[in-house]
């Protein structure tokens, strides 16, 4: 129970940072209306440039820019498999998926780990999260505006402000029109295999920042990191949307519920960890989960039909 | 306005289910033209209309809308010209959207959008009194979710959005059909109301032969991927439901057709 504890607040960070990655996922899945698999592989590539840029002397800001720079060519990638090639969706995601891998291995030098060094203190100050900032803070050697969770937590917030923003403009309102309706958006003059290249570009951009922090957060990138990382964004998403869809309307509240949901299931898994799992069937608890989750919605449709009165004189 | 010609459009070509949908189309509207579309199932009626809204390209032939040559165009470059309104109600609106957003998105149909604000508070007020305009009781629910609307109030929805930005071609297609006729009858008074009020060139797809001679200063019956019969001005007014189909059997040499399309 201790180490559930005093794991808690590394849980929170990560789930935090998970989170920046489950808002990526929450604008193809549930604006565009696209299951996008990419963000396996572009969770992975986010970290991999930053790490490279990072450790050969570039700047914070810089290499974590190019991260997601990195990351909205390959949702660019995808984007262009899907509208100009015109390959479903799913396939298209799989296939630049599958590509990453090798790509993310020579960004790495064919390295299937590389890590920041960080046992001088110099480079480890340079860096906007660390593990070891959630433990500094806590002794005291380092100011509490550097623990993890203020640090991301502001970062959300501040990203959330800016999609909300711009899913309100002309543009925004175009791109989730075309989730909504392809035929009415394209009635109304939107070209709609353009605004769904910019959305999958938009989430996989989020999806690499995501990877960019958490090589930050564990010091290193490394090639398995990314995968899975869709399962765990559509549990956010969908633990977010089942706990808070009664209590958020507004979109940003939406979006602060996918992060909230990454949280809670970093919490979650933490805990079952505590419990004594081994961590080896995380994937398979996680996948588990997902399924129940996305199960849940038609079994309430088909099976558990709400009560109405039948028969009887009613209202016509 | 419209200038179709020879427009041909064979689908599935080359199979078992190869259709010849469009036979050399020919048909030119005049500025302010309401022309009503009629026909038996499969006649190419729709197909007609999609040929101009551009949900693909034709195989031969042209298209102008008002001097533009739109033959080659995608569907959403020719939205400018274009208002629509399709017989599914689902089809003409964004359902997970409001329908404040509905309206802000038609208001800017074919023009390019910005990184300005979606919506402004000044649109507001003006749909909010176009919808009071209405009668359907919508404009309360500016903010509600247009997917919790009925077929009849998205209809009405969507003949508003297609007139925001005065199109040089309003296309409706059998947009009343899908409705109980007590709604029908309302939209199509509606859509009356509307193409008077910004004197639009209209076609409109009808199965019911009353409502196509009743609308409009022209008819034209299509059959086999072609245009029939075409009727307009003084000629149009004195046709009655038992003349129309005389003329159809006439000119497709049939009886059989009588209650194809009586049925359809």
């Amino acid at each position: 129970m201790l180490n559930f504890i005093n794991a808690l607040p590394g849980a929170v960070s990560q789930g935090l940072i998970w989170g920046i990655m489950a808002i990526g996922v929450y604008i193809t899945y549930k604006l565009l209306d696209i299951a996008d698999l990419t963000v396996d592989g572009s969770f992975c590539t986010g970290a991999a440039v930053f790490v490279m840029f990072f450790t050969t002397g570039t700047g914070l800001w810089p290499a974590m820019l190019a991260a997601v720079l990195a990351g909205m060519l390959a949702g660019l990638v995808t984007g262009v498999f899907h509208t100009f090639c015109g390959i479903p969706a799913i396939l298209s995601g799989i296939l630049t998926q599958l590509g990453l891998w090798s790509i993310n291995l020579a960004i790495m030098g064919m390295k299937s780990t590389v890590a920041i060094n960080v046992t001088t203190g110099e480079m480890l100050d340079k860096l906007l999260v660390s593990l070891r900032f959630v433990q500094d803070v806590a002794k005291g050697i380092r100011p509490f505006y550097r623990h993890p969770i203020l640090v991301i937590g502001m970062f959300t917030i501040l990203l959330i402000a800016v999609l909300y923003w711009f899913f309100g403009t002309e543009l925004g309102c175009a791109l989730r029109a075309t989730g909504s309706n392809q035929n009415m958006a394209r009635a109304q003059g939107i070209n709609t295999d353009f605004t769904k290249v910019l959305g999958l570009m938009i989430s996989n951009g989020l999806v690499a920042l995501s990877g960019a922090l958490l090589a930050q957060f564990n010091s290193a990138s490394e090639i398995n990191m990314g995968r899975g990382a869709i399962v765990i964004g559509l549990a956010a998403v969908i633990i977010g949307q089942v706990l808070f869809s009664r209590l958020f309307h507004n979109f940003a509240l939406k979006l602060l519920a996918v992060s909230i949901g990454a949280i809670l299931y970093y919490i979650v898994i933490q805990a079952v960890l505590a419990m004594g799992l081994n961590a080896n069937y995380l994937k398979l608890l996680s996948a588990a989960v997902v399924a129940l989750f996305l199960s849940i919605p038609y079994w309430k449709s088909k099976y558990f039909h709400v009560r109405v009165k039948t028969g009887g004189a009613g209202h016509a | 306005m419209l200038e179709i010609q020879e427009i041909w459009k064979t689908f599935n070509a080359g199979t078992v289910n190869e259709k010849q949908a469009l036979r050399g189309v020919s048909l030119t509207l005049r500025d302010g033209d309401f022309c009503t579309v009629i026909g038996g199932n499969g006649a190419g009626k729709s197909t007609m209309l999609n040929a101009v809204a551009g949900t693909w390209t034709v195989d031969g032939g042209s298209i102008q809308i008002g001097g533009v040559d739109v033959t080659r165009l995608p569907e959403y470059k020719r939205a400018p010209y274009i208002g629509r309104v399709f017989q599914d109600p689902m089809l003409g609106t964004a359902p997970t959207m409001q329908i404040l957003e509905n309206l802000a998105l038609a208001a800017r149909r074919g023009q390019r959008r910005k990184l300005t604000w979606g919506v402004t508070r000044a649109e507001k007020e003006r749909y909010q009194a176009m919808l009071k305009n209405l009668d359907l009781g919508l404009e309360d629910r500016l903010t509600s979710k247009v997917g919790l609307l009925s077929g009849g109030q998205r209809q009405a929805l969507t003949l508003l959005m297609a007139s925001l930005r005065k199109p040089k071609l309003l296309l409706l297609d059998e947009h009343t059909a899908a409705l109980d006729p007590k709604t029908a009858a309302k939209v199509l008074e509606l859509s009356d109301r509307i193409v008077a009020e910004n004197g639009l060139t209209t076609m409109m797809v009808t199965h019911n032969m009353k409502d196509a001679i009743a609308h409009g200063n022209r008819l034209i019956m299509m059959y086999e991927g072609r245009i029939v019969i075409d009727v307009s001005g003084e000629e149009k007014k004195k046709l009655t439901v038992p003349q129309l189909l005389e003329l159809f059997s006439k000119v497709s040499g049939s009886d059989e057709a009588d209650d194809k399309l009586l049925l359809s």
